[in-house]
């Protein structure tokens, strides 16, 4: 389990470098903040946790669940935000003029 | 057992596309959905394999998280999204600490091993880091406090001290694996709230893109060091890709600066007159606050014209055919990128050919002009990059360089062993004229004059950006 860990986690950091470096700079605001919501992904381990913590645990699991959802929705959400406005001249030709002016 | 590394493997290649998709503008949008649904599955499996049902308290907490997520991404302002991203920095880091804890306080008695207090130890240490960075970095771009880089005495051995401190307290819990968790993790965490501190305060204005590209790293590291801690192949795949996203936006800002990670870390603050960076922002937001700027600006761009006769800048402006445009971090602190997008439309109705030309570290954070332009309107064909822009200098008639400075500084190239000799910069100065809407003379971050001032095809026109691009606008059709 350990070794499989480790190969996917070194899979994951090598096709990553290989995508994310070919990002624009055009897009490297939204890339942060979807990175964002990708870190994010701690509620996982959050929920594992909570389900099987002594009481004494439960509380500072709960912490981390709330503040990785913030993550997960605030960057995922600021992101569509962002990325809906950038519009290039193919959308541009979708505003119809009004005939009656 | 094979189904989780199955499913771990769909989610990560899940982020990986969606990742890929976010190559292209036009598809980014659907890059980020198929973000966000490889991550429901993941928050869906996990109930799953834990056997807990999906109504259960835990719901209640995602429910109040991502409610709280939703509102503050709605509520953000664009021009506000490097202080957004910083703070959910923090917040990753600070969630990899946290379920750290939990995760130690829950499993120590039950023969953890060496990597578990390792792990747990570092991912502690580094996620304490990303939020105390995070949160002074936040402090910073929101102009709260410390805006300026702060260096108090003995810093760099405070900075170097609780690093190695930390280190040496982990080594120490995994070698007695644990006993002595309780009295040694919670210093860890608060000497890596130490070193997240002092790392960050003496970090000044325009070194702002590399600390957020590094916290945005060191936010997918404490996550990643989180998942080999609690055994979580999809949460150390995944934080491994937020590190390494991260880690390249730092290496490409470094070189956009000419500067290494070192020594933007070490507060090597470049120039002499680091006091004098950009306009502080009460004055733009006082000059702001009047209403009927627009009606104004249109009087004045007369009254403008009738002084500035030596510049001319209206015949200049109106036989250009080839316009770049050249924004900087003045522009988002003015507030002008809707004043530029009139300037645009205006000359585009006279049948120039305009582009705009984007520094990599313009701005507070990569993309930073990208997207303030988009939200005005401006079509992102339009927005260029340094490698694409700069050949077209040599045919562009005009530059017009709004609120940027140490980007077009010649002095880049021209002069040896000034702070900013060797970094890339727009060709501004090849352009057949320039003129510079800057908010005054001085120098910018660098500290180093500006070279194009002097020279004799740059007319310079200083005051705020949003009065001074309208009264460019118009001049547009006159004839002098």
């Amino acid at each position: 389990m350990i070794l499989a860990m480790f190969i996917i986690l070194a899979a994951a950091a090598l096709l990553g470098y290989k995508v994310i470096s070919a990002v624009p700079p055009l897009l490297h605001t939204p890339l942060m903040s979807g990175m964002n919501a990708l870190s994010g992904i701690t509620v996982i381990g959050a929920i594992a946790v909570f389900f099987t913590a002594p009481p004494g645990a439960e509380g500072w699991a709960a912490a981390a669940l709330i503040l990785g959802m913030i993550n997960v929705a605030g960057g995922f959400w600021v992101t569509e935000r962002m990325l809906r406005m950038f519009k290039g001249k193919a959308k541009e030709s979708e505003v119809q003029e009004i005939p009656w002016q | 057992m094979a189904v989780t590394i199955t499913l771990a493997m769909l989610i990560i290649v899940g982020f990986l596309a969606g990742i890929r998709l976010m190559q292209s503008p036009r598809t980014a949008l659907w890059g980020n959905r198929l973000g966000a649904l490889s991550m429901l599955v993941a928050i869906a499996w996990t109930f799953v394999y834990t056997g807990q049902a999906i109504l259960s308290t835990a719901l209640v907490y995602i429910a109040i998280g991502g409610l709280i997520g939703l509102i503050l991404g709605q509520s953000v302002k664009m021009i506000h999204m490097p202080q957004t991203v910083a703070l959910l920095n923090g917040l990753g880091g600070a969630a990899s600490a946290l379920v750290v804890w939990a995760a130690v306080i829950s499993y120590h008695g039950e023969g953890a091993e060496m990597l578990f207090w390792g792990t747990s130890g570092l991912a502690l240490g580094v996620g304490a880091l990303t939020l105390s960075g995070s949160i002074i970095a936040v402090l910073k771009l929101q102009g709260l406090a410390f805006r300026q880089a702060v260096q108090l005495k003995g810093h760099g051995h405070i900075l170097r001290a609780a690093i190695l401190l930390a280190v040496l307290l982990v080594l120490i819990n995994m070698s007695l694996p644990g006993q002595y968790y309780f009295q040694l993790l919670p210093v860890v965490a608060l000497l890596g709230l130490l070193a997240g501190f002092f790392m960050t305060l003496r970090i000044g204005g325009a070194d702002m893109p590399i600390v957020i590209s590094l916290l945005n790293s060191f936010s997918g590291i404490a996550a990643s060091i989180a998942g080999l801690a609690v055994e979580n192949v999809i949460l150390a795949g995944t934080g491994a890709l937020v590190g390494v996203a991260g880690m390249i936006l730092t290496r490409i800002m470094c070189r956009a600066m000419n500067r290494s990670l070192f020594s933007v870390l070490a507060g090597f603050t470049p120039g002499k007159k680091e006091a004098e960076t950009v306009p502080p922002e009460e004055e733009q937001s006082a000059i702001d606050e009047s209403p009927a700027k627009s009606k104004v600006a249109e009087e004045e761009a007369e009254s403008a014209v009738a002084e500035g006769s030596e510049d001319n800048l209206p015949d200049i402006i109106n036989q250009a055919q080839r316009i770049i445009i050249i924004p900087g971090y003045g522009m988002a602190v003015a507030q002008a990128q809707n004043a530029v997008e009139q300037l645009l439309d205006a000359l585009e109705g006279k049948g120039k050919e305009v582009k705009f030309a984007i520094h990599p570290v313009a701005g507070r954070m990569p993309g930073h002009m990208n997207v303030l332009l988009a939200e005005a309107g401006i079509d992102y064909e339009k927005l260029m990059d340094l490698d694409a822009i700069n050949p077209q200098f040599d045919h562009a008639d005009l530059a017009i360089i709004v609120g940027a400075c140490d980007v077009v500084n010649p002095a880049a190239n021209a002069a040896e062993g000034t702070p900013i000799s060797g970094m890339p910069i727009l060709n501004a100065e090849k352009a057949r004229h320039v003129i510079v809407c800057n908010i005054d003379e001085k120098p910018g971050y660098s500290g180093v004059d500006n070279l194009l001032y002097e020279q004799d095809h740059v007319h310079t026109f200083w005051g705020d950006a949003a009065e001074t691009i309208p009264q460019l606008t118009g001049m547009i059709g006159q004839v002098s």
